[in-house]
């Protein structure tokens, strides 16, 4: 159990801060999410994992921790749940008035996403212009190469 | 009512949010909101000097929330420094309050309310005694600080604030972790019990109780602004609204405070793990120093020039907590004091300022004359001899007596030389963004044209109401300085007092420990 625990609390911190590293408002919020959630578990387990042993005194049981679960991090996992809960809904409408007023939802603001956005342009140009050197030359072997640099050059130049 | 005195700067706030809420200002106007907050106000700051005085004398209140014992319920902890914070917050509150209510409370709906949890989160975070509720206390304070910045505002100051939110809540995150990474390994939050057991800890669990009590300094670090962490901050204090901005002067305070109360109470006992974070710190706050004093030459705008100045004063008192001797210490809350009112007073200035010259904003490379700049120009007069650390103001006090306190040793020299440095620095920063927005008129002869293409004329400024309450909110925070002046002797007697009680934490755990329940009948 400590295993599928301990993997499960790495993954989603590793996912929750790839995606906090991205460059759009709801990624962002997204790992936000997703690192409370790793947080909350390591909480919880911070009190030790046990099967089947209550939190709470129950009668019939010897009043000795050895038969009881740290009943502390559950209290304290219910604060972080709530305060992360809270937080995920300011920043969400937050991130949606940032969108409507700066007319883009990159974390930069508008400038940020034009810069961005010329520069996935730049790269589906070259794609697309290398797919077509490639087509050219293994559709057709015979096509004198000046016509292969002509087009790119045409396309490159628009 | 006096055996649960230091709960109530907890209480008041909320009480007065709540009622703040209910007189919503669309039916009853704005009349029964600023009377909530005022009165709330009031009582805060009498209870903050009550509570100075009780504290004065050097013993450690301890106040059992529910009347369960310190291990397992919640404790509150007044000393001579949670005092003299609340009291610090409480006065700063009166200034942002005064600003605000010149009309900003208009604008921003919920503002008193915003303001009053703010106030109370920055109170339990000065009075708790235990980490958990410090990091509930941090969010509560957070949160409103959100809506404070936020409420009313548009545009880039919600990209700003986007940033704002989402490294402090990544921040929050992190804060959790090392709650969850020390409670797993000493099993108590309380910070008295966390001290001994620190002190006790075998050798093969050493290294992870450093790496969980390292996570949350640099928690603290990041709220405080220490080097790598600070970027967030000129960004989101140069578009908060003013009497926001002003407020927010205490808030790289409560990290700062933090650190302090983790780094010489639970790191404090004698044990293997003793002060481990403080020579790290002082060769960080040394970097972000210079960083800042950079930061103050290079600034466009007056509001972002006053950021950096507020990140120069966290490096500062970095520098002179990181010394960790009594001395340094004192003379460091001495001009924590001080930074905050004169910081405080610099985001209210540049609002005046950046209000007045309509389209030339508070621009440093706009030029443009600022009507009626004679009232203005003497207070950011005032303003900048105090932040630069010149005689006969607060800051020059401040610096005087913590360079003084520096042991001797090989680390004097570059201490010295780097408070004066970046002191320089910030003098001429300050300097040059006085003449140019307070003395230049018009292009000078040899201008460039792109130089005349930047002169405003007069006949283009927006006329600025100037509000009377305004410029006393400045007054007032730059009066504290004075005061300060004044009243140097006593201050720094108490500030002196309280670097040596924080140096003896053995009190602070014997009293924890020793408070017990009174098993009082409901």
């Amino acid at each position: 159990m400590e295993l599928a625990m301990a993997s499960a609390i790495g993954i989603l911190t590793a996912a929750g801060v790839y995606l906090l590293l991205r460059a759009r408002s709801f990624d962002v919020i997204l790992g936000l999410t997703l690192l409370s959630y790793a947080t909350n578990l390591l909480i919880f387990s911070s009190g030790r994992l046990v099967t089947g042993k209550p939190p709470v005194l129950r009668e019939g049981m010897p009043a000795e921790p050895a038969y009881y679960t740290d009943p502390l991090p559950q209290a304290l996992v219910l604060t972080a749940i709530v305060i992360a809960f809270a937080m995920t809904a300011v920043i969400i409408v937050l991130a949606i008035r940032s969108r409507a007023d700066n007319h883009s939802d990159h974390v930069d603001g508008s400038r940020a996403e034009a810069e961005f956005q010329r520069r996935e342009q730049l790269r589906h140009d070259e794609a697309r212009l290398a797919a077509h050197a490639a087509e050219l030359v293994a559709g057709n072997e015979s096509v004198p190469a000046q016509g292969a640099v002509a087009s790119p050059d045409r396309e490159g130049r628009a | 009512m006096i055996a649960h005195l230091p709960l109530l700067p907890i209480l008041v706030p909320l009480v007065a949010a709540a009622l703040a809420l209910m007189f919503e200002h669309r039916r009853f106007g704005m009349a029964p909101q600023r009377i909530v907050a005022w009165t709330s106000m009031g009582l805060m700051l009498v209870l903050a000097v009550l509570l100075v005085r009780g504290a004065a004398g050097g013993e450690v209140g301890v106040y059992l929330v529910g009347d369960w014992p310190a291990r397992l319920g919640i404790a509150l902890m007044v000393d001579r420094l949670a005092a003299l914070m609340l009291l610090v917050a409480a006065l700063l509150g009166i200034g942002c309050l005064l600003h605000a209510c010149a009309g900003w409370d208009r604008r921003a709906p919920h503002f008193h309310a915003f303001f009053q949890f703010q106030m109370m989160g920055i109170n339990g975070a000065f009075l708790t005694g235990d980490v958990f509720n410090l990091f509930v206390f941090f969010e509560i304070l957070l949160i409103a600080s959100y809506g404070l910045m936020l409420s009313g505002g548009r545009g880039e100051r919600l990209r700003a604030g986007l940033h704002y939110v989402s490294f402090n809540i990544a921040a929050s995150t992190l804060f959790l972790v090392a709650l969850g990474l020390v409670y797993g390994l000493l099993g108590t939050l309380n910070m008295a019990e966390l001290a001994v057991r620190v002190a006790e800890v075998g050798p093969q669990d050493r290294a992870l109780v450093q790496a969980a009590g390292g996570l949350l300094l640099v928690v603290f670090c990041a709220k405080a602004a220490l080097l790598p962490m600070y970027l967030w901050l000129p960004e989101t204090y140069t578009h908060a609204p003013a009497a926001v901005a002003a407020l927010f002067a205490v808030m790289t305070k409560v990290g700062l405070y933090a650190v302090l109360r983790v780094g010489s109470l639970v790191f404090g006992l004698a044990g293997p793990l003793a002060g481990f974070a403080w020579p790290a710190m002082l060769v960080l706050g040394a970097i972000t120093l210079v960083l800042a004093a950079l930061g103050v030459l290079a600034a466009r705008r007056l509001r972002s020039l006053a950021a950096y100045l507020v990140l120069s004063s966290a490096a500062t008192l970095f520098i002179a907590f990181a010394l960790d001797t009594a001395g340094t210490v004192g003379a460091g809350l001495y001009y924590l004091v001080h930074s905050t009112f004169a910081g405080a007073a610099l985001f209210l200035l540049a609002d005046l300022v950046r209000r007045r010259r309509g389209a030339a904003s508070d621009r440093k490379d706009v030029v443009a004359a600022l009507p009626g700049s004679t009232v203005p120009a003497a207070l950011y007069l005032m303003a900048a001899v105090s932040l630069a650390g010149l005689p006969p103001l607060s800051g020059f006090i401040g610096k005087l007596v913590m360079l003084e306190a520096v042991p001797e040793g090989p680390r004097t020299f570059w201490v010295w030389l780097l408070v004066l440095g970046s002191s320089f620095m910030m003098l001429v920063g300050l300097a040059r963004a006085g003449t140019r927005l307070f003395w230049r008129q018009e292009p000078w002869p040899d201008a460039s044209p792109e130089q005349v293409a930047r002169y405003v004329p007069r006949e283009q400024m927006r006329e600025a109401p100037s509000r009377p309450l305004e410029t006393a909110a400045t007054v007032l925070l730059l009066a504290y300085g004075v005061a300060m002046v004044l009243g140097a002797s006593p201050m720094l007697e108490y500030t002196r007092a309280t670097g040596t009680q924080l140096q003896a934490p053995e009190a602070y755990v014997e009293q924890v420990r020793a408070t017990l329940p009174q098993g009082r009948t409901p």
